[in-house]
């Protein structure tokens, strides 16, 4: 996906107008805005876990032990959605789990896409021995599978909620990075940066202020694609045991206790899983309604 | 009800091969209604050259891809009827649609590069045409067909000048060069002996020593093969040498029809007369260029006006009404209510 | 192509290569906790032994060297013994990967299989009801968690209908010899058809949790390419001579839309591969993805460093192998 060069010969200020249309295209998209409204829910959901959710999720209770949904003969109206093994309120630890979900994407993808815009600028535009480096750094993390890759690091550095964070960040990176430096080859010939160079602008200020606002919209649309991957990924790796640790309720770590009751108590592992299947699909469809909404392509 | 592909092809000779009636066809964009091309009339007689003129967006491509059926959705032809030979074909069903194309109608387009598909030899897009339409082949056996195809590739390819045609049959469309590519084009259109053939831009991809070739060749196989052309493009010079007759399009309608000379010669469209001021004259150099002002409008819900008010010299408030065509002598007429007589 | 830019191209991953082993060696050589203590476990022995041991592994060496030695032994297919199984790992290696590659096959086939008639569906019926509805399954596709999606498939197929299996690889299987090692094969080869049905009915759960997810991306990528080469010129000059459409849609159009799907889903292998850890967890499956995931348990570094390794090549290959399939499909780039 590559940016119109003809919307750049106006100034980053006047991109405002392509900005306002893309906005205006984004907001036609009813599924689009709705999914937007559902991982806002989420976001929400996340940030007054304490005050939302029913109980203390690491609250057991052995009597109340793999009580089932209120729908289900034993169940109740306080205990929604059940209890897990140890008798802990399964909607309470869900709600918490979703601090760990978003959170933890959020901070991958923002450390992943700043650290990927900084390389790819770097690599795109002043090219030579910098571009050679980080290109094949790029096609060498790129080999690795992701989820062994990031099993790998958790291996060397142990467990812990930074360490998710830093080993899933480690991959993350290469996609913004790529994206980026190809952008950055493109716009490098476009006139308006030839005459930035020509008067004699250092190359930082072209990267920071010529180029930089004009990756942005690409970089944002892949972001929340990525988003997405990432919090499968951290379910994954907390479903296998490595990822968040006990008592932290990760919704992956919630599906993974489920799993030895699947016959007896099926709700445990089948809401935890559908709270992600929720994310995930609102962050796909409204990073696609982004997309569509953002390609420079439909513009014309 | 005799089946339209097995109309005898001297049926009423002073008849014209295709007739357009009140063409319209629409196409439904997001932003609105966008008609392309409106209340079009126009004739095409046997064996003669018509030229269709007019700028990118006057319709002139859609009104023949009307023709041909190759309109698609969002587009669709909204009215009018359109006479191949007598038969309706805004009547027909897609099956009977199909059996003419490439048959009895054919048509070429702009690039060659892009026309011919890069993965198929040119074997395969010649014989396919011909194994598709020719009843002889048809009913040949099995094994003989395609050695009947392809001595009948050879042949059109040789008509069309490719040297070593046998040989190179086998071969790829990148492996020829763009005149050839052109030829090979022309020889696919016209391998079932179409009555009539629609060539959209012809010369506009080639350089000028190539244009020259091609518009031979098509006019050497207009007389050979005794076929009707149109030829559709945007450079008067074109049309000027090679078409008796020409029809000016603009924004989607017929603005003047004529035969050539007189029409270059004398013109009674305002618009005609501001294309020919903008070219420049080989014999002329002293007469100044005068480009047209104005852009060519949207046509989204374009209100029932001239379409050429906008950039008209002469316009009056007359002109803010649905213009009708105006019929003169020797078979001209023009979209304007101060053609001159 | 011609043989020098295939050469070329081989050597262009060399250096990939290099660093693919380097960064494998580094992360295993930097990890925590000693390596020999892992691998004495619980057993009691003198420093002497401890000392010869750790000269024996080649631990003393400065961190050069050792990385010099474990290219060279990575060459020869010597990855160290496991600590677990006290074995050699490319034997253990070895042992597990058949069952691994023959549910990656099989997924893969099973995506290219719905993603593919799918895909060139949904573009030509674009914008109706089965464009918007496959549109819809895809994006459900790729927002499934797989572990869930699989669980969900043994909550239904296997403990309410129980209709299969829900875990292993066959319930006859130890009585077949292993020719391939692949059972498919294998159990038809013998002739033994209650055998091949169970393989099958082991295979079906695992494969579609981990095909479906790939269907849905390689669908996607088949309908745009689709509807981008129904576009093309010469899709409508194909229309234009009066062609039927069937002739049109899988001649002229279907070739060349199938490039991008064929290239996308060689490099998705890799990630179908990292998948099948996964995968084989949840359904119990005896390959190498479930070996790996104990391995962190059980701190066996050198098979996760094997098998980083390993996965890391297959993907280096695969990726060049999609870059060659690309240029020699793609008639335009040929020139």
């Amino acid at each position: 996906m590559s940016v119109n060069p003809a919307l750049l010969s106006e100034s980053p200020a006047q991109l405002d107008t392509p900005l306002r249309r893309s906005l205006r295209t984004f907001l036609r998209n009813r599924s689009a805005v709705g999914a937007v409204g559902v991982v806002l829910l989420f976001v929400l959901i996340a940030i007054f876990a304490p005050w939302i959710a029913p109980h203390d999720p690491n609250d057991t209770d052995l009597l109340r032990r793999l009580q089932p949904p209120v729908w289900i003969e034993g169940g109740e109206w306080t205990y929604l959605l059940g209890c897990d093994a140890l008798g802990r309120d399964l909607l309470s630890r869900i709600i918490y789990g979703s601090r760990v979900s978003i959170f933890i994407g959020t901070a991958v993808v923002v450390l992943a896409t700043g650290i990927g815009i900084v390389a790819g600028l770097l690599a795109g535009y002043l090219r030579g021995w910098v571009d050679t480096v980080i290109s094949r750094l790029v096609d060498i993390l790129l080999a690795f599978p992701y989820l062994l890759f990031a099993i790998g690091l958790m291996a060397m550095m142990g467990p812990g909620l930074e360490n998710i964070i830093l080993a899933l960040a480690y991959k993350e990176w290469v996609i913004p990075c790529r994206l980026v430096r190809g952008e950055t080859l493109a716009l490098r010939e476009v006139e308006y940066v030839e005459a930035a160079r020509a008067v004699g602008a250092p190359a930082w200020y072209i990267m920071a202020r010529e180029i930089l606002p004009n990756i942005l919209s690409p970089v944002i649309v892949v972001s929340t694609i990525r988003m997405a991957h990432v919090i499968i990924l951290e379910a994954s790796l907390s479903f296998l045991g490595i990822g968040v640790q006990p008592p932290t309720a990760s919704w992956g770590s919630l599906v993974a206790d489920g799993r030895s009751f699947i016959m007896d108590a099926w709700w445990i592992s089948t809401f935890s899983g559908f709270a992600i299947l929720a994310l995930v699909l609102a962050i796909n469809v409204a990073s696609q309604g982004l997309r569509d909404a953002f390609d420079p392509r439909l513009q014309e | 009800m005799m089946q339209p592909d097995s109309m005898p092809l001297d049926a009423r000779p002073d008849q014209p091969i295709l007739s357009l009636r009140g063409l319209s066809t629409s196409f439904n964009t997001y932003d609105g209604v966008v008609r392309a091309v409106q209340g079009v009339d126009l004739d095409v007689m046997r064996g003669e050259c018509l030229g269709v003129v007019g700028e990118s967006g006057s319709g002139k491509s859609v009104t023949f891809a009307s023709v041909m059926g190759l309109i698609k959705p969002p587009g669709k032809i909204t009215g009018g009827s359109i006479l191949l030979e007598g038969v309706e074909l805004t009547q027909l069903d897609p099956p009977a649609m199909r059996r003419l194309r490439g048959k009895r109608i054919a048509m070429t387009m702009q690039d060659a590069l892009t026309a011919l598909n890069p993965s198929m030899t040119v074997e395969t897009q010649l014989c396919e045409v011909i194994l598709a339409h020719d009843e002889d082949i048809a009913s040949l056996p099995r094994h003989q067909r395609s050695r009947m195809a392809r001595e009948r590739a050879v042949e059109m390819m040789a008509l069309v000048g490719i040297p070593s045609p046998r040989e190179r049959l086998q071969e790829y469309p990148h492996q020829f060069s763009g005149g050839m590519r052109q030829r090979i084009m022309i020889a696919i259109a016209l391998a079932c002996k179409p009555k009539l053939l629609i060539a959209d831009e012809p010369t506009t991809a080639l350089d000028v020593t190539i244009q020259a070739q091609v518009l031979e060749l098509i006019a050497d196989l207009r007389s050979r093969l005794g076929m009707s052309v149109v030829l559709i493009t945007h450079d008067l010079g074109v049309v000027a040498e090679q078409c008796e007759r020409i029809v000016v399009m603009y924004a989607g309608q017929v603005m003047e029809t004529g035969r050539t000379a007189d029409v270059i010669g004398d013109p009674y469209h305002p618009y005609t007369r501001g294309l020919l001021s903008s070219m420049p004259r080989l014999g002329d150099p002293s007469t100044p260029i005068k480009p047209i002002q104005g852009m060519v409008p949207s046509l989204i819900n374009f209100p029932a006006q001239c379409r050429f008010y906008s950039r008209c010299e002469k316009r009056q408030p007359e002109c803010l009404a649905e213009i009708p065509m105006a019929f003169h002598a020797d078979g001209r007429s023009a979209r304007c209510l101060f053609s001159g007589a | 192509m011609n043989l020098g830019k295939f050469i070329e191209r081989l050597l262009h991953l060399v250096p990939v290569l290099l660093g693919v082993s380097l960064i494998a060696f580094l992360m295993m050589a930097v990890t925590p906790g000693d390596p020999v203590e892992i691998m004495l476990g619980d057993q009691q022995v003198t420093e002497e032994q401890r000392i010869a041991l750790r000269e024996d592994m080649g631990l003393d060496l400065p961190l050069p060297q050792r990385f010099g030695h474990f290219l060279k032994n990575a060459v020869t297919g010597d990855f160290g013994i496991s600590y677990f199984h006290r074995r050699p790992v490319s034997q253990v290696i070895l042992e597990r990967m058949p069952a691994t590659i023959e549910l990656t096959l099989v997924s893969l086939l099973v995506a290219l299989l719905v993603a593919i008639p799918l895909g060139v569906l949904a573009a030509v019926k674009k914008n109706t009801l089965f464009d918007r509805v496959a549109t819809l399954g895809s994006l459900m596709g790729i927002s499934l968690p797989g572990f869930w999606f699989g669980l969900l498939l043994i909550l239904f197929f296997g403990v309410t209908l129980q209709i299969l299996p829900v875990s292993g690889r066959s319930d006859l299987g130890s009585s077949i010899a292993p020719v391939t090692h692949f059972l498919l094969i294998d159990t038809l080869l013998v002739g033994n058809l209650a055998a091949f049905r169970s393989a099958v009915a082991h295979l079906v759960m695992p494969a579609l949790t981990l095909g479906l997810p790939m269907a849905a991306v390689l669908m996607r990528v088949t309908r745009t390419s689709m509807l981008e080469v129904l576009r093309q010129d010469y899709v409508t000059f194909a229309e234009a001579k009066g062609l039927a459409p069937m002739r049109v849609l899988f001649r002229h159009a279907l070739k060349n839309a199938l490039i991008p799907t064929v290239t996308v889903a060689a490099l998705e292998v890799g990630s179908l591969l990292g998948g099948s850890m996964i995968v084989e967890t949840v359904f119990g499956w005896p390959g190498l993805g479930r070996v790996v995931v104990e391995s962190i348990f059980t701190r066996n570094y050198p098979l996760i460093q094997a098998s980083i390794l390993l996965y890391a090549v297959i993907y280096v290959l695969l990726n060049f192998l999609a870059d060659i399939l690309y240029t020699v499909l793609n008639p335009r780039v040929r020139l």
